[in-house]
């Protein structure tokens, strides 16, 4: 081989490291609710705020949410996108709709899917129904809901979520 | 030199922990170490956290820690990607500036996650070892085969381990403790020779918090405050190969700043057996000198945490009157390749 003073300037190291993930207990039980159809949070005791799904703990008081707190599977549109763009391992065809949903009851949104409705129509404000795989295809992953569909009331006041965009 | 001291220390170690997630395991420990300084949460002044993404194996996994703290309204906080004895070492700085007077430092870490060896060594080489996928025991072996070279024998390592685990038995966040004798754990079989399973830490899972408090306001809070009287760290080479394995320059450089005289205890994080008497020819220690009365590393490492479990311990000596002066020690890297030293001691001294 001809003999270089050319600088190295890049190497590949293929790493792989395996993991076990540990959900935790809140999120495990937020899991297990949603295996059930159900959606299950946690309510702040300082500042009373809901969590879905619930972290175990509220970030803004740093004290310990230990009470649980079943929330609606309707809720509010606060934002939204439509996703255009072909990406790596899309399970979705495209256009499709990817929102973000203040549930009832709830004080942080959640991010699902809104189908039923051309992508044009979906708007902050817009009000969504989970619509759940039938019992036997649930899991513990919210693939347990296979999107949001319009509900046909009529949109919500920005007031009542406002404060959640 | 504003004075600062260690106010008020909190733990939780396990062998592993498989039903709470890290924070979830951070929340009372943050909480017990703010409760017994006896300082508001919303009145400590600075935050700062060590931890390591690769052991959740997650990006920004350490912003999570967040959630245990409550920073909102927002907080000024910080995070070093180390252990959580470098995270004190920067609140001990952000104390120097005089505008505040108090910082709670925590680290959190779930080894049980992944394979940690690996994890280790990916880490922190990802460039000349990484292709040859050396792992963080077989480092920390060849260190050793080139301390019994230097004129060591593999008794003093087992000698280390079985002090260890005796000293773990009165530590309830032991994860190893035991009696036996260095003789019996001298016929148990090499993991990676030379160093066998008692040489080597245990998988640990836990979190540990500490808060300092500068001045009159630990006077205040602490009947009495673990003042940090000298703190240093000095790193060396990356590579294993131009480096002096059998002796750590760089602890005794640190050891030499912070001034380690006089110390009736020693904290020292040696996760391999035969890095204690490393760390004790380096920083000079005198046969006197209480080493690892907690069991040190060898019965619990948190990793990312027990650099700093080592000053929590060595302050709580100090705090409840068993010790007049103490010196931590934290160390970070393949092979003790940085090292901080921290001397505590209380009022009297």
């Amino acid at each position: 081989m001809a003999e270089t003073t050319e600088p190295v300037t890049m190497i590949d190291t293929p790493i792989e490291l395996r993991y076990r993930f540990t959900a935790g207990l809140a999120q495990s039980r937020f899991l297990r609710g949603v295996e059930q159809g159900r959606l299950l949070g946690q309510r702040c005791p300082q500042c009373k705020k809901v969590y879905v799904s619930p972290r175990g703990a509220c970030a803004a008081c740093g004290v310990p949410t230990d009470e649980e707190v079943e929330v609606s599977d309707t809720g509010t549109v606060t934002t939204f996108c439509v996703v255009n763009v072909p990406f790596y391992d899309q399970k979705m065809e495209i256009p499709y709709v990817s929102a973000t949903i203040l549930l009832d009851g709830a004080d942080i949104g959640l991010m699902h899917l809104i189908q039923e409705c051309p992508s044009e129509d979906v708007h902050m404000g817009m009000r969504v129904e989970a619509v759940w795989k039938p019992p036997e295809e649930r899991t513990p992953s919210l693939e347990s809901i296979k999107y949001f569909r319009p509900t046909g009331e009529p949109d919500a006041d920005y007031e009542s979520y406002g404060a959640h965009v | 030199m504003i004075d600062v001291a260690v106010v008020s220390f909190a733990q939780w170690s396990a062998r592993e922990e498989p039903a709470r997630n890290e924070v979830e395991i951070l929340i009372p420990v943050v909480a017990e170490a703010i409760e017994r300084s006896g300082i508001g949460r919303k009145e400590i002044g600075f935050t700062v956290s060590g931890s390591c993404d690769y052991l959740a194996g997650a990006p920004f996994a350490f912003v999570t820690g967040l959630d245990a703290v409550g920073a909102w309204p927002p907080i000024r906080e910080s995070h070093v990607e180390m252990d959580g004895a470098w995270a004190l070492y920067e609140a001990w700085v952000r104390l120097q500036h005089g505008d505040i007077d108090s910082a709670l430092v925590y680290s959190f870490g779930k080894s049980s996650l992944g394979d940690l060896p690996i994890v280790l060594s990916q880490q922190l080489d990802p460039y000349y070892q990484a292709p040859l996928w050396l792992d963080s025991i077989s480092a920390a072996a060849l260190q050793a085969r080139a301390w019994l070279n230097a004129g060591h024998d593999e008794g003093e390592m087992a000698e280390v381990a079985a002090r260890s685990r005796r000293a773990a038995k009165d530590n309830p966040n032991a994860v190893v403790s035991g009696d036996q004798s260095a003789e019996a754990l001298l016929r148990e079989p090499f993991l990676v020779t030379p160093l066998r399973r008692h040489d080597c830490p245990p998988i640990s899972d836990g979190a540990v918090a500490v808060v300092l408090a500068a001045g009159d306001r630990a006077r205040e809070v602490c009947e009495r405050p673990a003042w940090i009287r000298g703190i240093d760290h000095r790193i060396e080479a990356h590579g294993l190969g131009v480096r002096e394995l059998a002796t750590s320059a760089s602890a005794r450089l640190a050891g030499e700043r912070a001034g380690v005289d006089g110390v009736d205890v020693a904290e020292l994080h040696a996760p391999f057996s035969h890095q204690e008497p490393i760390l004790r020819d380096a920083l000079g220690l005198s046969n006197g000198v209480d080493v690892n009365p907690s069991g040190g590393a060898l019965a619990a490492n948190v990793v990312m945490g027990a650099g700093l479990t080592r000053i929590g311990e060595a302050a709580s000596r100090i705090m409840d009157g068993r010790a007049a002066r103490a010196v931590a020690h934290a160390t970070s890297g393949p092979c003790l390749q940085h090292n901080l030293v921290c001397v505590l001691a209380g009022d009297a001294t």
